[in-house]
């Protein structure tokens, strides 16, 4: 078994999630780093947009920035964030990846706020941005985030992203589209999906090394399991040197 | 029309379309030349009050110039639209030029991470916010652009995200489907830094376009700087190209690296040393004065601040980088 530190399995398991004909709308880091892996390991026609506008890249080297040179790198085309967000609210975009400060058992993300005072807060973090847009446009949203209790939290206390909201059929009460929503969450620890009925958060795989117990302990909620728990495999040789000697030589993501 | 829900987030700027059209039925239509400094173009242009919006995508094909002018200039009591806001929204805090601001991106550098500095500001609670999305004030210009005074979009909907911003909910009377009714943004002032432009405004832009074109079609005012000038014939010989019409702009600003520290497609790459700079010094208020006082206050003009930060050398190095020659990886 080759040897890999926690960011470069995430990567790896989230790359796998990318088949080869989707498309995948993502921000910079790791989210940037998992569509890279997959379109040069597996899946050469992954269409990776980003909310600037860049469309459909040949990205050759992790980007600083979604709206840097490298967004648009022997793209399709160099457009703008209507026509990203539109391409996503018409159904064509099935993926997303997204990250936050806060994540629920209903998959709600926040990244505005802590502290209750929304004029004055304790802690102002930079707000949607295009998290927001992707995860009510997107199909399927992923998110990529340490396991850890002060970031899994029973309810977030602002939702600035949506999840599935307060679970059963509450998203698709709201008016956003139907059908798109929280797909898979993925920890240093484990793989999560969200239960057909209640919406809440459930293992569905372990990463080696880890056990159940631990991903509960280093989760501030309930977590459901699923009918069956698999082991996760861990990255292959190939998948390590792709990421390694194309994708981040200067461990810019896999260095953290 | 029935509204389903509505936000208790403010409204900074009026949506009102008739009142938009009374302002740009008296905008002038006249094939002028609009060359100026930035100096100038603040000065007639950038009035304390206003509603800002910064054109490009936070670092990256900004108007570095006229950012620095603005706080240089000290205006204050501004709306900005914190619209994908990370560079250009670092500067203006450093300023505390705007006291009303909608947010979809602000405080952070992307995977640079958060600025010091702008934090401060805006925990300090002298700034009133609105929330929305990148694309929620993308569709808030476009509507404006338009000549509407909202746009339906399908996010937002049962999030704190909208309930802090000022959108309404409402029914589409085909279908009865649900939207967000996003209100028009006129923005009294907007800046934005293009590749090419003629002395009379028209513009030229390569790589993404971001929100631009509907923000300089909203702004009631515009200041373009642009890498270089080139000639009316050129813009005539193919008009396929242009992408802001003159009758859209107010002034012309030519100022070569004008987006530096940040991108500029296909010209040079942002200046990562300056930005990690930036961030660091924010950290002490005391140093983060005197990196001020260096980089903008005592700065004749955005070429005094780029001769303090490397000059043409530093600029060759971005350029390699950009088109990511061998040797820039040194």
């Amino acid at each position: 078994m080759a040897d890999y530190n926690t960011m470069e399995l995430m990567i790896c398991t989230a790359a796998r999630e990318l088949e080869d004909g989707a498309s995948v709308g993502v921000g910079t880091g790791a989210p940037c780093a998992a569509a890279m892996l997959a379109q040069k390991a597996h899946s050469p026609n992954l269409v990776i947009l980003f909310e600037a506008g860049g469309a459909a890249p040949l990205i050759p080297e992790m980007p600083i920035s979604v709206g840097d040179s490298r967004t648009t790198w022997k793209a399709i085309m160099a457009s703008g964030m209507c026509e990203i967000m539109e391409t996503a609210c018409r159904g064509m975009l099935d993926y997303t990846f997204l990250g936050g400060a806060q994540i629920d058992m209903y998959g709600n993300l926040n990244s505005t706020r802590i502290g209750p005072d929304h004029q004055k807060p304790k802690v102002r973090f930079p707000g949607s941005g295009g998290a927001n847009d992707f995860a009510s446009f997107c199909w399927r949203m992923m998110v990529m985030t340490p396991q850890d209790p002060k970031r899994f939290v029973e309810r977030v206390s602002y939702i600035t992203t949506p999840g599935w909201l307060e679970g059963g059929d509450s998203r698709a009460k709201s008016g956003l589209p139907l059908g798109a929503g929280p797909y898979k969450i993925i920890t240093n620890m484990a793989v999560m999906d969200f239960e057909p009925e209640s919406k809440r958060m459930r293992i569905i795989a372990i990463n080696p090394g880890y056990s159940e117990k631990d991903v509960q302990d280093n989760c501030g909620f309930e977590l459901l399991k699923a009918p069956k728990i698999v082991e996760n495999p861990p990255p292959t040789a190939e998948e390590l040197a792709i990421l390694r000697d194309q994708i981040d030589p200067y461990r810019y993501v896999i260095g953290r | 029309m029935e509204v389903l829900d509505q936000g208790i987030g403010a409204i900074f700027t009026d949506p009102d379309a008739d009142k938009a059209r009374e302002f740009f039925r008296k905008k002038s239509r006249a094939l002028t030349p609009k060359v100026m400094s930035v100096k100038e173009a603040v000065e007639k242009f950038v009035h304390d009050g206003d509603y800002l919006c910064i054109g490009g995508f936070g670092a990256n094909r900004i108007p570095t110039a006229v950012c620095h002018e603005i706080v240089r200039q000290g205006r204050k009591n501004m709306g900005f639209a914190g619209h994908t806001s990370t560079h250009d929204f670092q500067i203006l805090c450093a300023g505390e030029v705007f006291d009303k601001l909608d947010v979809a991106y602000i405080v952070g550098l992307e995977a640079r991470g958060l600025s010091p500095n702008a934090r401060r500001y805006m925990e300090s609670g002298k700034v009133k916010v609105s929330e929305w999305t990148n694309y929620s004030l993308s569709v808030r210009f476009k509507a404006a652009a338009a000549g509407v005074s909202f746009y339906p979009a399908r996010n937002v909907m049962g999030t704190d995200t909208f309930k802090y911003s000022g959108a309404k909910i409402i029914q589409c009377p085909f279908t009865g489907t649900k939207y967000a009714a996003m209100p028009a943004i006129w923005p009294d002032v907007a800046a934005i830094h293009v590749h090419e432009a003629d002395i009379y405004g028209n513009c030229r832009i390569r790589g993404i376009t971001v929100s631009d074109l509907d923000v300089a079609r909203a702004a009631k005012r515009l200041i373009i700087t642009c890498e270089r000038l080139i000639q009316n014939d050129e813009i005539r010989r193919d008009p396929s190209y242009t992408v802001i019409p003159y009758w859209c702009v107010d002034a012309v600003c030519e100022v070569p690296y004008g987006s530096y520290p940040g991108n500029m497609y296909g010209e040079y790459f942002s200046d990562e040393d300056h930005l990690r700079e930036w961030l660091k010094v924010e950290q002490d208020p005391d140093e983060f004065k005197r990196f001020l006082d260096k980089n903008i206050y005592s700065c004749k003009d955005h070429f005094e601040y780029i001769e303090k930060n490397g000059g043409m050398h530093k600029l060759l190095k971005l350029r390699e980088k950009e088109f990511m020659f061998t040797k820039a990886r040194d």
